[in-house]
């Protein structure tokens, strides 16, 4: 045995350049987990501003600015009495509630500034067919204010700029000052945006008809891509052989999986559109391209969920006599669904916020109706949140936002789903 | 119109589950007293049925939703008099698109004389071959069910046939993932190929003047564009591979050295839902965002520090808020590949004296490289795939900068950029976003596969 003689003295751990090093040490130890937190905090401060600048210039597109007008329902400039219009309300579907409002708006402000907007003249009519015995009558009503006196209102306008450098002209400056004054302006909650379509106008502007354009997109998506998704990751978990052409459907679903989401944007043009002649700009088309895309997402959340139910099971079945394709149908895919639902509306999700691959079968149309079917034009929350950001007008800007806010809220919901359904049937064996 | 017959296909499938399984309860009630006379349960020999009346039915009414238009439109050129419209294959495409979309209702009037007498015979068509199509499916649905039904005998092997018939249902099933991928290239490269025969793959490649736009005369300036993609290139290289790194790297790989090492598990299990939020965020709000506040910002930026050109659309901008994308997938891929560093290589450090900080710098982090590099090369496959964000920040001019406070393009912004707004399909303008399209694919593919061969001889090395 011989003894490790070292020639150097013991660690002086008192001493103070040792002392001085555990202390730097330390400090870089401090500094180090300092930056992670940094780090960390900078990526939970960036969301945070996101959604407080979104919040706070998308809240006001759920307000409107409405201005009392004593509307008189002149029969005769309508072109319908109150009686024929009780007999009859499909006649007032045809009446000139355009000229009505025009007037009497006219006679309440005189020519100047324009106060109404263009589209006010449809709550006349609605008004109206609730209660046809308005007709003859003067009534006062609410009606929704054009953008710019909104702008006024919501005080989003710069009023200390110089006229040519704002959006809107003196004249409404004044006629906003003066209907404020004598308390002819409200806000009021804006149906307008949750149940309209696009319009040139903002303050007409909707999302309901991108909305109705998504749910149709996606459902279309749904129905493919749950079933082929949910059988393909059946196949390859529970009966595929292990040999080249198994192999080649793994390597090609794991690479779709990361494939550029416009690639399979122009898929959807080359194939469908141009191959296929399928309908342009038309949900069934936005939700096949959703479709194959999103089938990846499903295969493999699928898989794991069919992974993860144990082999005891399967080993029970098959002892007691069921086939392979009885002990997967009885007993695997029920224990396994809630784990491939997860996953499934975890990729429907993500479709929600797809905007390029739609983009690109030309769902970006713009259409002031609300889609009636799955091969009508359509646009999508996403592709309209696309168009509105393109837009100049001040009064499309909180609309935009708005509808960001309407499609973060419908995400959250899906997500809080998805959690859901994972914490109540996750089964951990 | 097929819709009705589909479902009138559907109820004659239903009808003949019913008979078979009606059938099978007979034999089942016959051979009761002896186990082993009926070969399958009753609902088999149902579906057994079911999917004999199914399946051709579904079948035929699938070609004549693939083939239909196609068959109509040749029958209809075929009545167009000759000379009616051009010779070319671009002149038919014209004409038929006008006459479709006066079938559908989206014209009142027709431009051409003769599209209104082909879109009437067009309607004429579709109504009978519909009808043909149509009925033909029903027949073939309840000759299928005869047939199927005439086959069942207690010994017949129902259940085996509906086994075997599911398992094709599977192999369809996975097989579609190959036809998306055969499909994508397909299309990418057939359209590719009509690009280089208008433009040389080498001008593409390797040109540098970027400037799609085709003339509408032929004698204007400039008419027959320009299509060197350098600038293409170069800007989704900046943007996607750079600058956005730049910011992803250190948050993402901090953030989750945080998070593994340091975080509480409860702070912890807060924390990775906010990232996952971050994940989550649609990137065309990601683009809003970026366009409305982070670009001013940035310009002003730039301006506060004495560069007077900087652009209102600067591939600063674009590139941080893609950046911010990146990070909880950049974070997630760290994680994943630090948690996989053996617990032994952690406590032999810390026992020898290290700080935790030491042990993370000198020693988790060499170990996990591969993993980490393998993850930050899918976040740059995934950042220059990404487009919303550079469609509506970066801009479209096509310069050759390394200015950060400047405008550049990317590949996918150009993609939209082409393919929306009015296209004619032959020009070379619209092709060439399927030429950008396949190099995206191509390039995405050979980072992905290759980032994944790093992370999987890296996860065996530890196994």
């Amino acid at each position: 045995m011989t003894e490790a003689v070292s020639n150097e003295a013991p660690t002086d751990w008192a001493s103070e350049a040792m002392q001085a090093r555990i202390r730097r040490r330390y400090a870089q130890e401090r500094g180090f987990k300092a930056l992670g937190l940094l780090a960390l905090t900078l990526a939970c401060g960036f969301l945070l501003l996101l959604m407080a600048s979104v919040i706070s210039s998308g809240w006001t597109a759920f307000v409107q600015t409405q201005v009392r007008v004593p509307v008189t329902f002149d029969a005769g400039e309508l072109g319908v009495t109150a009686e024929q219009a009780k007999a009859n309300p499909e006649l007032l579907r045809r009446a000139d509630f355009e000229g009505v409002m025009q007037q009497s708006v006219t006679r309440a402000f005189g020519n100047g500034a324009v106060l109404v907007s263009d589209g006010a003249w449809l709550q006349l009519r609605e008004a109206a067919m609730a209660d046809p015995s308005l007709i003859g009558t003067t009534k006062d009503m609410w009606l929704i204010a054009t953008s710019n006196i909104d702008q006024l209102a919501k005080g989003r306008i710069d009023l200390q700029a110089a006229e040519g450098d704002r959006p809107v002209t003196d004249a409404e400056i004044a006629a906003w000052r003066k209907l404020g004054a004598a308390g002819d302006l409200r806000k009021a909650f804006n149906r307008t945006f949750l149940t309209g379509a696009d319009s040139v106008d903002p303050e007409l502007a909707g999302v309901w008809g991108a909305l109705k354009g998504s749910f149709l997109t996606l459902i279309v998506t749904l129905l493919i891509s749950f079933p082929v998704g949910v059988l393909a990751a059946i196949y390859l978990e529970e009966f595929a052989p292990k040999n080249r052409w198994t192999d080649v459907i793994e390597v090609s679903i794991n690479n779709l999986a990361a494939v550029p989401s416009i690639i399979f944007g122009l898929l959807g043009l080359a194939v469908f559109l141009n191959f296929l002649n399928m309908p342009r700009s038309a949900p069934v088309v936005g939700g096949l391209t959703l479709a194959l895309m999103t089938l990846p997402v499903i295969v493999i959340a699928s898989r794991a969920a069919i992974k993860a139910v144990p082999p005891s099971i399967r080993d029970a079945a098959l002892g007691i006599g069921a086939s392979r394709v009885q002990v997967v149908f009885h007993h695997v895919l029920p224990l396994a669904l809630p784990g491939m639902l997860t996953g499934t509306i975890l990729g429907m999700a993500r479709a929600l916020g797809e905007t390029a691959p739609l983009l690109m079968i030309g769902m970006r149309a713009f259409l002031t109706s609300v889609p009636q079917g799955l091969a009508q034009p359509a646009t999508a929350l996403p592709v309209q949140i696309f168009i509105w950001s393109d837009n100049v007008s001040r009064g499309f800007l909180e609309k935009t936002s708005g509808a960001i806010i309407v499609l973060m809220l419908f995400l959250l919901a899906i997500n809080s789903l998805a959690i859901y359904l994972r914490n109540k049937f996750e089964v951990r064996w | 119109m097929s819709w009705g017959f589909a479902w009138l296909a559907l109820l004659v499938a239903a009808a003949g589950f019913w008979m078979g399984r009606a059938r099978g309860v007979r034999f089942a009630e016959a051979g009761a007293h002896e186990i082993g006379s009926v070969h399958s349960r009753p609902h088999y020999h149902g579906l057994f049925v079911a999917i004999l009346a199914l399946l051709p039915a579904m079948a035929l009414l699938l070609l004549w939703a693939l083939l239909g238009d196609r068959l109509i439109a040749r029958e209809v050129l075929a009545s167009v008099p000759a000379g009616g419209i051009g010779a070319t294959d671009l002149d038919r495409e014209a004409f038929l698109s006008e006459v479709r979309g006066l079938v559908r209702g989206d014209y009142a009037a027709a431009f051409d004389p003769n599209a209104e007498a082909a879109a009437a015979l067009w309607k004429q068509l579709a109504q009978r071959w519909g009808v043909v199509f149509g009925l033909g499916s029903v027949a073939l649905a309840a000759m299928g069910a005869l047939w199927g039904w005439s086959r069942l005998r207690p010994q017949f092997r129902a259940r085996t046939r509906v086994e075997r018939m599911t398992m094709l249902l599977l192999v369809v099933a996975s097989l579609v993932a190959i036809l998306t991928t055969f499909g994508i290239v397909a299309s990418l490269v057939f359209e590719s190929f009509r690009f280089f025969e208008l433009v040389s793959p080498m001008e593409f490649l390797f040109g540098t003047n970027w400037s799609p736009q085709t003339a509408m005369r032929a004698d204007q300036v400039g008419s027959s564009g320009a299509f060197g993609a350098v600038p293409l290139f170069w800007g989704t290289v900046f943007i996607g591979a750079i600058i956005a790194m730049i910011v992803a790297i250190p948050l993402g790989l901090m953030t989750a050295i945080f998070l593994t090492q340091y975080a509480a598990p409860g702070f912890r299990k807060v924390a990775k839902p906010v990232l996952e939020v971050l994940a989550g965020v649609p990137t065309v709000v990601y683009g809003f965002f970026a366009a409305l506040t982070v670009a001013p910002a940035v310009r002003d930026f730039a301006i506060s520090i004495g560069i007077s050109d900087a652009s209102s659309e600067s591939a600063l901008a674009a590139g941080l808020v893609m950046g911010v994308m990146i990070i909880p997938f950049v974070s997630s891929m760290a994680d994943d590949a630090l948690t996989a560093v053996p617990q032994s290589m952690r406590d032999g450090s810390l026992a020898m004296g290290a700080t935790p900080s030491e042990t993370i710098r000198k020693v988790l982090i060499p170990a996990a490289l591969p993993g980490i590099v393998g993850g930050v090369l899918l976040a740059v496959s995934r950042a220059i795939g990404e487009t919303m964000i550079v469609v509506m920040a970066a801009g479209l001019a096509a310069n050759l900068t390394a200015n950060p406070f400047h405008s550049v393009t990317t590949v996918t912004a150009q993609i939209v950029a082409l393919l929306t707004g009015d296209q004619e399909f032959d020009s070379a303008k619209t092709l060439s976003a399927f030429a950008l399209g396949l190099v995206l694919f191509l390039v995405t593919l050979a980072l992905n596969v290759y980032a994944l061969a790093v992370v999987k001889t890296y996860r065996e090395a530890y196994d």
